[in-house]
């Protein structure tokens, strides 16, 4: 049974996501940057869901935890298919969006493809663990992309602040979470730990995408010398 | 076991990459907001910042009504201040354009707080504006 921090804990990352959204709406950016902001309000409605499937099945039955797994890796594609989006803002200009939405497809068949394939011989519970193991994997991608994202932003020296921190802060909770997964893969007895810091995690994509709305305009821009990490 | 440790160093090294990259992009959205009289004057920031202010203005903000979006980018520079110092200590040492460079970064954040301090303050102003009007 979850403590009264954790209900804490829930209620307050469920109002940062749905603040995310009011944010993005309030100054005029919820179209500009759809899919992120589709992805928190999914985000919302898989929340309260959860906690009706919770109240009424139970925290450890076997309905809650399918579909606590099950929602995390639609939930999961959803922020996968956010940050092919924030590539087609990138590359908007060189009309590549085509290209990197079938790249993407792609990228995501070959990643089920894969962790279907890990999990295929080693589990007799295939399709759950089949679902963990895209999650896992899926963060991963996600985290590689944002960084070539990342690298292509520099070399490209975007301007636009609000665009560069939305790529940052995915790029950081991207690589949080693949952290969290490998590290619960490679100690096991450290998994109540790791699963402990899942929810503080959790805050620092909705709070820093908050602040990138609120505080930045659309068409704020910083230098890009800014942001060259080589001391000159 | 090759596939969880290979995740978990790159995970590690971009993390701190980006975490980095993040901090020094809220610096450079916050490097072109002028501050107002009023708070040079409490920051004791005319010109240029130094790194010595910043722990003095963090100080200085702990006293204002905290502004719920600003606490997550605050603390993101905190760290950022703490890594900076701790490059100073170590690396700089051996060479000197890290020391300036380090410097630059750190006179930088003491800027960023200045920024958020004048943010505080006009916040503090209109929650006490809104409580006259009711």
């Amino acid at each position: 049974m979850l403590g009264p921090s954790e209900y804490i804990f829930w209620l307050l990352g469920t109002l940062c996501e749905a603040g995310v959204v009011v944010c993005a709406l309030k100054k005029g950016a919820f179209r500009r940057y759809l899919f992120l902001n589709l992805y928190m309000a999914a985000s919302v409605v898989v929340s309260i869901c959860r906690y009706e499937v919770m109240t009424h099945s139970g925290f450890t039955s076997q309905a809650y935890l399918y579909f606590y797994y099950y929602s995390d890796a639609v939930l999961t594609i959803l922020l996968y298919f956010s940050l092919t989006s924030l590539y087609a803002h990138v590359f908007g200009e060189l009309q590549a969006s085509r290209l990197v939405r079938l790249g993407a497809i792609l990228l995501l068949g070959g990643t089920a493809i894969f962790s279907y394939a890990v999990v295929q011989e080693s589990s007799a519970k295939m399709i759950t663990h089949f679902v963990v193991e895209l999650s896992q994997n899926l963060y991963f991608v996600g985290l590689v992309l944002t960084y070539l994202l990342w690298a292509a932003i520099t070399k490209m020296r975007e301007t636009r602040a609000q665009l560069v921190q939305l790529v940052l802060s995915l790029g950081l909770y991207f690589s949080l979470f693949a952290a969290n997964y490998a590290l619960r893969n490679l100690y096991p007895s450290l998994s109540s730990l790791c699963i402990a810091l899942l929810p503080v995690f959790g805050f620092v994509l909705p709070l820093a995408w908050a602040y990138a709305f609120w505080r930045l305009s659309t068409d704020e821009r910083i230098a890009p010398a800014r942001l060259a990490l080589v001391p000159r | 076991m090759m596939m969880p440790a290979f995740i978990l160093i790159c995970s590690m090294i971009v993390l701190l990459q980006l975490g980095v990259a993040y901090c020094r992009s809220l610096i450079a959205a916050s490097a072109r907001q002028p501050l107002s009289r009023e708070v040079q004057d409490v920051t004791g920031i005319n010109k240029t910042a130094s790194g010595e202010d910043f722990p003095r203005i963090v100080q200085l903000l702990h006293l204002c009504p905290e502004s719920p979006a600003d606490r997550t980018p605050l603390q993101a520079i905190g760290a950022y201040f703490g890594m900076l110092n701790f490059a100073r200590r170590t690396v700089a040492r051996l060479r000197p354009s890290w020391r300036a460079w380090t410097e630059a970064e750190r006179a930088q954040c003491a800027y960023f707080a200045a920024v958020t301090l004048e943010r505080r303050i006009a916040f503090s102003r209109d929650m006490l504006a809104q409580q006259m009007d009711a």
